[in-house]
């Protein structure tokens, strides 16, 4: 049977979401595996809710994820993980930035920023990984890296040997800030 | 060498590969990145042209100088482009010419959905459908040789999901074409009456000759699998059917989605004992096999508005639906809004205040139009914010609208289509106040060059057209410039300007706060011992500012210090 993995990466416009996808594109591409990767540009980069499917396996068809088909959803904010919580298969795995950015609708005053998120979402019997990805990456030397942190945080928790995430990011990431991502990568690693 | 291609690069890599020499197009998403990656390789001269009728023209007139030639547009922008692509139907080419049109079903940034595979039949030109990065590459490589044995122009069609989702490409080496010698011909390229009567015959023909072609191309594809059902499909919808339903039905899988094989149709649908129709938007396809006589199921089953997925296809095919979890808790939203220091927000915010209609265009500062600015009346196309406020004030004058009405527009809009609106505000006499928004870039396509900005394609320094003088050598004498961090300026001209009994320009000139070369000031905070809790800059909808215990509050990490907020302040709390 075609096997394929289903990773969905959710964050804020601006949040480095898509370097986080073509590093396990990539990453997953040496490996072998057919890589799908979708992403999105335009109108809603600017501060809006982003998502992009990252799909590998032996043959890869559709580029993108539909709700109940994600086997583990990368999430850069909180209210981002709990928004795409729908695309988890039951029992699936959501590595979370502890990170929270008020929408308009909090920042206006017309809505509340909700509580508790992480809490309920294991109650539906997700495997939750927390990682304070901000802190990591200021740490790390900057807080744009919240993207890598994050990266390797998941990939920590996926079977393949730590050199192939290494290579990626040689590969996706410019030079002058390669120690730097190097740094963020060990630090989520560890975390 | 295998690589993780975007489908716009893999187009790119195509144009390199056939051995492309002039690419003219005009941003807009999901097409942008083909140009932006062609522009990569030197061999290829690229442009950002003013617009998609400039840029198709660009690309015709290549061709027919004997360098095959290449345009990328959005779906929207093909309505532009639409006028001399029509006639180059009829003139054909000397060497290759391809035009990519990338449509956006589901609207992820795009004011409508049209399907653009009607142009294809309109205008009597093939129109090949990748499904993937790889038939991206393939496509464009197959076109232009298409193009050069058929005496045509070719058309690619992407749509979202293929031109902004990344799969392996097998890169290939460029492929040197000598520019092909350039003879006059009248009877070919001049299209007078006389010579185009000549011409209609041949293109029907060409057309004929086209479907002959495409019924033992290859690059439409039966994949018999045995099975009761069969599908007849293209493009993404290809991918979602196969994802969905694999081996369990057939497959045609036309490559060329116009003109259509007939007989290979007729030959896969007799063998089916139900024969769907799957396509996202029109019932392109389906009406051309009905038309045929073949029974179909198509756009009774399937939806005719947003996208398809695969689990809508396994959903309307099998009946299956995955189970997915829900939170039992409600959501705020996360439109896009205007990014911290946006120079475009404090000319809303002075439009709103000052309860102006405004007459939008497109851009980033069409979310001018989400709350809590909530400062557009309209938006309708490129270039549409000028001549439609100058047809509301002649519809509405008498009612005073002159005084209470205003367009924006940014930069590279203004140019693509809006001045040739200005004109007419000018020949034509309304008092109407248009507002330029000129940020120095093309913003929401992500940062490109255009001819108000020094600079071009490549980054080197290019003549800039000069926004005050234009607007003076049209006809509008007030032309006046502010900058839209101050407040106080940007209101006292818009209502100087709406006062005014003659026509005005307002240029709110300040470059795009995410342009590399844009110096941020250090981050503002609020006194909390002062604030009172007015919530008046909350009125801005700066991502930086909300509210903490009924005081106002700034996050560091996001504030530039644009300062518009301070200015708002009664109290001087803001600093």
């Amino acid at each position: 049977m075609n096997q394929v993995t289903s990773v969905l990466i959710a964050g804020v416009g601006g949040q480095g979401t898509l370097l986080a996808s073509r590093i396990l594109g990539y990453a997953m591409m040496q490996e072998g595996y057919d890589v799908k990767v979708s992403e999105v540009h335009g109108m809603s980069q600017r501060g809006g809710s982003v998502v992009t499917y990252v799909r590998f396996g032996n043959e890869v068809h559709s580029p993108i994820i539909e709700t109940g088909e994600a086997d583990v959803l990368l999430a850069f904010e909180q209210l981002e993980a709990a928004r795409f919580l729908p695309y988890l298969k039951p029992g699936a795995a959501l590595v979370a930035n502890t990170q929270k950015i008020d929408p308009m609708p909090v920042v206006t005053g017309t809505a509340q920023y909700p509580q508790g998120l992480f809490e309920s979402i294991e109650k539906l019997g997700i495997r939750v990984t927390a990682v304070d990805a901000l802190s990591l990456a200021e740490e790390a030397g900057s807080s744009k890296a919240v993207n890598v942190v994050l990266i390797g945080a998941m990939a920590r928790q996926m079977s393949f040997p730590k050199e192939i995430w290494l290579d990626a990011l040689k590969h996706c990431v410019q030079e002058k800030f390669l120690e730097l991502n190097q740094k963020a990568f060990q630090l989520g690693w560890e975390a | 060498m295998k690589k993780l291609l975007l489908g716009n690069e893999a187009v790119a890599r195509g144009l390199y590969e056939a051995g492309v020499r002039v690419a003219s197009s005009y941003p807009g998403t999901p097409s942008t990145e083909i140009t932006e990656a062609a522009a990569k390789y030197a061999e290829i001269y690229c442009e950002w042209a003013p617009n998609e009728k400039v840029a198709a023209e660009v690309a015709s007139g290549a061709a027919i100088g004997g360098a095959r030639s290449f345009c990328a547009m959005k779906h929207v922008g093909l309505n532009v482009a639409a006028d001399p692509l029509f006639t180059m139907s009829y003139i054909g080419v000397n060497a290759g010419m391809v035009l990519a049109v990338a449509d956006d079903p589901g609207m992820h940034s795009s004011q409508n959905e049209q399907d653009s595979r009607h142009y294809a039949r309109a205008a009597k030109l093939p129109m090949l459908e990748p499904a993937d990065s790889k038939e991206c590459k393939e496509f464009t490589k197959l076109a232009y040789e298409l193009s050069e044995e058929f005496d045509t122009p070719v058309i690619l069609r992407l749509c979202t999901r293929v031109a902004h989702s990344r799969s392996i490409v097998e890169e290939e080496d460029w492929m040197e074409r000598d520019l092909k010698p350039y003879e006059k011909a009248p009877a070919k390229n001049v299209m007078l009456p006389a010579f185009a009567k000549g011409k209609h015959p041949k293109v029907e023909e060409r057309l004929l000759k086209l479907s002959q072609w495409a019924e033992t191309s290859g690059i439409n594809r039966v994949e018999d699998n045995g099975a009761p059902i069969s599908v007849v499909t293209s493009g993404i919808s290809y991918q979602y059917v196969k994802e969905a339903m694999g081996d369990r039905v057939n497959y045609l899988k036309l490559g060329m989605v116009y003109p259509l094989p007939e007989k290979l149709l007729l030959d896969f649908g007799k063998k089916a004992s139900t024969l769907y129709v799957v396509e996202e938007l029109d019932s392109f396809l389906e009406d051309q096999l009905k038309a045929m006589g073949i029974t179909v199921v198509g756009k009774e089953k399937f939806p005719r508005c947003g996208e398809l997925s695969q689990k809508l296809v396994r959903k309307i095919l099998c009946g299956e639906e995955a189970k997915s979890l829900s939170l039992d808790a409600s959501l705020p939203v996360r439109p896009p809004a205007m990014c911290c220091g946006c120079p475009h927000r404090g000319v809303f915010y002075a439009l709103k205040k000052e309860k102006v209609m405004v007459s939008g265009d497109i851009g980033c500062y069409t979310l001018g139009a989400s709350a809590p600015l909530e400062a557009m009346d309209t938006c309708i196309c490129m270039g549409a914010s000028v001549s439609a406020l100058h047809g509301f004030n002649k519809a509405r004058g008498e009612t005073g609208s002159e005084q209470r009405s205003a367009a924006v527009i940014g930069d590279s809009t203004f140019i693509h289509s809006g001045v040739t609106s200005l004109i007419d505000i000018a020949y034509n006499h309304s008092n109407s106040v248009v507002i330029v928004l000129d940020n120095s870039i093309t913003g929401m396509t992500g940062h490109q060059q255009n001819p108000t900005t020094g600079y071009n394609i490549k980054g080197d320094p290019a003549v800039s057209v000069d926004l005050e003088a234009l607007c003076r050598a049209v006809g509008i004498r007030r032309v006046r410039v502010v900058d839209p961090y101050d407040l106080k300026a940007v209101t006292a001209a818009l209502r100087e300007e709406l006062a005014a009994q003659e026509p005005s320009v307002i240029i709110s000139r300040r470059p795009c706060v995410l342009l590399k070369y844009v110096k941020h000031s250090p981050p503002l905070s609020v006194r909390e011992e002062s604030c009172i809790g007015c919530k008046a800059c909350l009125g801005l909808g700066c991502p930086a500012i909300s509210l903490r215990d009924n005081k106002a509050w700034i996050d560091p990490t996001q504030c530039v210090g644009c300062g518009v907020c301070s200015s708002l302040c009664p109290k001087k709390a803001i600093g």
